[in-house]
């Protein structure tokens, strides 16, 4: 009895207070995180939302080994040379993943994919890719998150669900802040959510409009021309979009006379018919505004660090993603050199996933090519990736249990604190490991 | 305990500081830096480099581009076209590939500019939000040392105690500021302009005495008040400006009441070929240089330095933290367009733009940028820039030295822009010509001075040994494009363009002194406006890689 309590206190003494971590869970990247952690285990997350305190909560340590070759226990050192040996044997190699680790991770993940002349993906090219095809057209007017809060006060969300995607939105940044300029917040903004269906994010708003599917870029095209004064047709309008004319002039009325106006998009626009030429239709219609006010347009990017790898494959080699590294120099081409495309058709030779889990997400035909050639996995956790991979790394959490940096959805940089120590290797060290002994078989085989 | 002794012998060195006009010498390095030579004449160099019949310079060191970042980082995104034409980067056994265009990738611009024998840049226009990310490309900019300024001219806190007129917080603030990013000097750009672009419509200031709404306070109280600091903070570069009312015909007045404003404070006037327009109304047909009347004063008035933001004909990259300035030009040019707002802090603008020679206006923006280097008589006020990549690239460097170092390559070229610059600017009637020892003043020597690098632009023992050398050749554009070898920190990092090995480079930054008192007014005003932590604001040391704090004395 008396031990019992013994061990609870010393339990309780090595309670520990990590103030002011980040969520990596969903593009918002929220940094005001407070854990608490018992040894091995975070066992409160303060100001987490529904799906991020599941995320640190359930947070335990694999009990696999850190390195696993053909399904048996390897050492790490052996997994690299494995590693690097297939990849610097490997014709035309691929390098996907990266959205769910560091930037330092990624900066290396990048650098091997050029010593090797490979692939370097991102999940970008299966989620938000058509708007950097888009934004490559039309160019982009936006803003940090922050400034939303200080001075958004008409907020219009559009096939896009925050209240489930991005829980934590409303309150942070876009609808429930007292401003520098809104000093009521709420009370100072109008909400307006755009969508096919009537989404949980629809109680968030004062107004909604509920479009046809697949007519995003029809209800867009008319917001553009009732900016410009142009007459409109009302049973056309009607009959297009699935909401009268007036609904879409009264929601012009409003973008004019906001003072700072932004539009918030998802996957809703670049993933369903259209993809690109939606979102240039947001981009362009939210430049158009620019000629009345002031109006910004966002992207609602998803997991973690996605937009931190939009980042890092652009500075090292000016492309965001679906970059062709095969000549000895950068090559861009969506849809020729991005993963899902290349493995149907059977190209990719070898490949190595960081941080990701392609099989449960990509087509039959990918997956089937994914499996069927020598395979390298980084993971903290097991999927179905890291079963069909030939060597597998189980590797520590990032920004659970390692350091390191991460880029909000608005591409602003924020630091991680990790909470407790993991027995496995980062992707970083994975990573840093494999840069060398590939850049020494590449320089050896010239 | 004497490290590795390198022996550089027989080169023609200019070293303008020490007054070294092109003198035959040796000289020594140990450790990275330059050493004195030996007094014992038995002492034998471990490494001998013979540069017989070479010029030799400290290594170049531009003082204004945008090499990092996160707009430049979304430039590189948003012009994959200019990509597809320019000829990239290969990949060696050492080193990384890359592609180029007006916004080279990051180990692009590393290997290019020390290719080209610089070794020392620094990026001009950084949110100091964003400045985790700067250094983060910093660590993937190899060869050359590098360092960022911080944007200051539209930030909130700094408005905010000059409204309530509370100067000891500003210079504070300033202080906290510039350490917590880890940058090296305060930038203002475009004054107030910026916040009230985002308060409103095309919104812009229009005089140095504009209100800036909200926080009641004027560019000309933003200039004075952040000099002030500055100058009181001991900071190695006071200010760096870019003034208000860039690229409007009429401006040179705005210029001339900026420098006016700083009431003998050291301002460093960044770009200022973009600020000398005579000319107004919105007529393109009354456009004109004021470059003589302003280099008047700048001759006249001690406490100003200048880089001149040459513009060269051809395709580039509009970027700028000018939001304003970003909307007018892709309203000019109907392109596509960039613009970003950072919170509490600054914006930003984005479009391409190609400067043609045909055109009036971009023919005298050439122009007016080249009577800038010919009219401020002390060249060590007046710095070599394109404010890379605005006014074109960095790659142009040497061709500017060709416009400057032979007039009748010059005049040449001015017979084939547009003729009417002859009558609205000065060009034409001057004949100076510049010499190398003039030429190594403001491309190295004059940057070092202006931004207190006490160990960088010249040769002196003690100098980090960031050495150029180049062969002579009549075409001076042929000389300074293709440096014989560049030595990067006392290693030859490159032989006729090539690299051959890839150091990293330090970053360059400031920890000036202030007071820690104002921290927790700061973080009272952060944790309510910002929309991330105060704790996670700072950039802590593990992102600075190598490098060298800069004393402020």
């Amino acid at each position: 009895m008396s031990i019992a309590v013994k061990k609870d206190a010393a339990a309780d003494s090595s309670l520990k207070i990590v103030r002011d971590a980040t969520c990596t869970f969903c593009g918002c990247v929220c940094d005001d995180i407070d854990l608490t952690v018992k040894g091995q285990q975070i066992v409160e997350a303060k100001q987490a939302c529904e799906l991020g305190t599941p995320w640190f909560l359930n947070q335990r340590i694999d009990a696999r080994p850190s390195c696993l070759i053909a399904g048996q226990p390897a050492s790490v050192a052996d997994g690299i040379e494995r590693a690097a040996q297939i990849l610097a044997g490997a014709k035309y190699p691929l390098i996907y993943g990266l959205s769910d680790t560091t930037c330092e991770a990624q900066r290396v993940a990048v650098a091997i994919g050029d010593w090797i002349g490979g692939i370097v993906d991102t999940p970008t090219s299966v989620c938000h890719g058509p708007t950097g095809v888009a934004f490559q057209g039309v160019g982009e007017v936006t803003c940090s998150l922050g400034e939303i809060a200080n001075r958004g006060d008409l907020i219009i969300f559009w096939g896009s669900n925050p209240a489930e995607s991005h829980p934590r939105h409303f309150s942070k940044y876009s609808l429930l802040p007292q401003g520098m300029f809104l000093p009521n917040g709420r009370a100072d903004r109008t909400c307006v959510v755009v969508d096919v269906q009537k989404t949980a994010s629809v109680d968030a708003a004062d107004l909604f409009l509920q479009i046809k599917p697949g007519r995003d870029f029809e209800a867009l095209w008319i917001l553009r021309a009732l900016a410009q004064g142009l007459e409109l047709d009302a049973a056309e309008t009607e009959s297009e979009t699935g909401v009268p004319l007036s609904a879409w002039q009264d929601l012009m009325t409003r973008m004019k006379a906001a003072r700072f106006g932004v539009l918030l998009f998802g996957m809703g626009l670049t993933m369903t018919s259209g993809k690109h030429i939606n979102t240039e239709a947001v981009l362009a219609l939210v430049r158009d505004m620019n000629a009345y006010t002031r109006f910004v347009a966002k992207p609602m990017r998803g997991g973690g660090n996605v937009t931190g790898a939009d980042n890092v494959v652009t500075w090292q080699t000016g492309y965001p993603f679906g970059v062709n590294l095969s000549r000895g120099y950068p090559r861009f081409n969506p849809g020729e050199y991005t993963t899902a495309e290349t493995l149907a058709r059977g190209e990719v030779d070898a490949a190595m996933i960081v941080a990701s889990d392609p099989m449960t997400v990509l087509d039959p035909a990918a997956c089937e090519q994914l499996a069927a050639i020598p395979l390298i996995s980084l993971h903290s956790q097991q999927s179905p990736t890291t079963r069909a991979a030939t060597v597998a790394f189980t590797t520590a959490t990032y920004g659970i249990n390692t350091p390191g940096t991460v880029y909000r959805m608005d591409d602003v940089p924020i630091p991680l604190r990790p909470a407790f120590d993991s027995p496995h290797p980062s992707d970083l060290e994975i990573l840093s490991g494999i840069e060398r002994r590939v850049k020494q078989l590449k320089a050896a085989a010239r | 305990m004497a490290g590795t002794l390198f022996r550089i012998s027989n080169g023609t060195v200019y070293d303008p500081l020490h007054g070294i006009d092109g003198k035959v010498q040796d000289l020594w390095i140990e450790n990275g830096k330059i050493v004195a030579a030996p007094t014992d004449p038995a002492v034998r160099a471990d490494k001998h480099l013979d540069v017989t019949g070479m010029v030799v310079m400290p290594g170049g060191i531009d003082m204004h581009c945008h090499i990092a970042g996160p707009k430049v980082n979304v430039a590189r995104k948003m012009r994959p076209e200019e990509k597809r034409l320019a000829r990239p980067v290969v990949r060696t056994a050492t080193t990384h590939s890359g592609t180029m265009g007006s916004v080279p990738s990051t180990y692009a611009t590393g290997y290019k500019y020390a290719g080209m024998g610089y070794t020392t840049a620094f990026d001009a226009a950084i949110p100091p939000l964003a400045a985790r990310h700067v250094h983060e490309e910093f660590a993937d900019t190899p060869c050359i040392d590098k360092g960022f300024y911080v944007l200051v001219g539209n930030n909130h806190y700094i408005m905010r105690a000059l409204q309530e007129k509370e100067p000891e917080r500003l210079k504070a603030f300033l202080g906290w500021l510039l350490s917590s990013a880890k940058g090296y000097a305060p930038k203002m750009v475009n004054p107030g302009g910026v916040e009230v672009w985002k308060q409103q419509q095309g919104g812009n200031v229009s005089s140095l005495d504009s209100l800036v709404e909200h926080f009641d306070v004027t560019p000309r109280q933003i200039i004075l008040g952040l000099a002030q600091a500055a100058d009181e903070l001991k900071l190695p570069h006071k200010l760096h400006i870019h003034a208000n009312n860039l690229g409007l015909p009429g401006n040179w007045t705005t210029t001339l009441d900026t420098m006016r404003a700083l009431e003998g404070y050291g301002g460093h006037m960044t770009h200022i070929q973009f600020h000398s327009y005579g000319g107004g109304g919105g007529d393109e047909n009354t456009f004109n240089s004021k470059a003589v009347e302003l280099a008047q004063y700048v001759n006249e008035h001690k406490n100003i330095t200048v880089d001149v933001g040459q513009v060269m004909f051809g395709e580039t990259t509009s970027m700028t933290g000018d939001g304003p300035l970003g909307y007018y030009l892709s309203n000019i040019y109907k392109s596509k367009w960039f613009s970003s707002e950072t919170e509490m802090e600054a914006g930003c603008g984005i479009a391409p733009i190609e400067y043609k020679n045909k055109s009036l206006i971009h023919s005298l923006q050439w122009a007016i940028g080249l009577e800038w280097y010919l009219l401020v008589e002390d060249p060590w006020r007046v710095v070599m820039s394109t404010d890379h990549p605005n006014g074109g690239s960095f790659m142009a460097y040497p061709q500017i030295v060709r416009l400057l170092m032979d007039r009748t390559w010059r005049n040449d070229v001015l017979a084939g822009v547009n003729p009417a610059v002859r009558e609205r600017s000065s060009l034409g009637d001057l004949d100076r010509e510049y010499s190398l020892y003039e030429i190594c003043i403001i491309t190295r020597s004059g940057p070092a001075k202006i931004l207190g690098l006490k160990n960088k632009g010249h040769l002196g023992p003690g100098a980090d040994a960031d050495i150029t050398i180049y062969t002579p050749h009549e075409n001076k554009e042929i000389m300074f494009e293709l440096p014989r070898y560049v030595i990067k920190s006392g290693e030859v990092i490159v032989e006729l363009g090539e690299i051959r090995e890839p150091v990293q480079g330090k970053t360059l930054h400031v920890a000036p002194d202030y007071d820690k008192g104002v921290e927790a007014d700061i973080a009272e005003w952060f944790e309510r406006y910002y929309s991330i932590r105060f704790r996670n604001y700072p950039v802590t040391d593990d992102y600075l890689h190598e490098h060298e704090t800069i004393a402020c004395e």
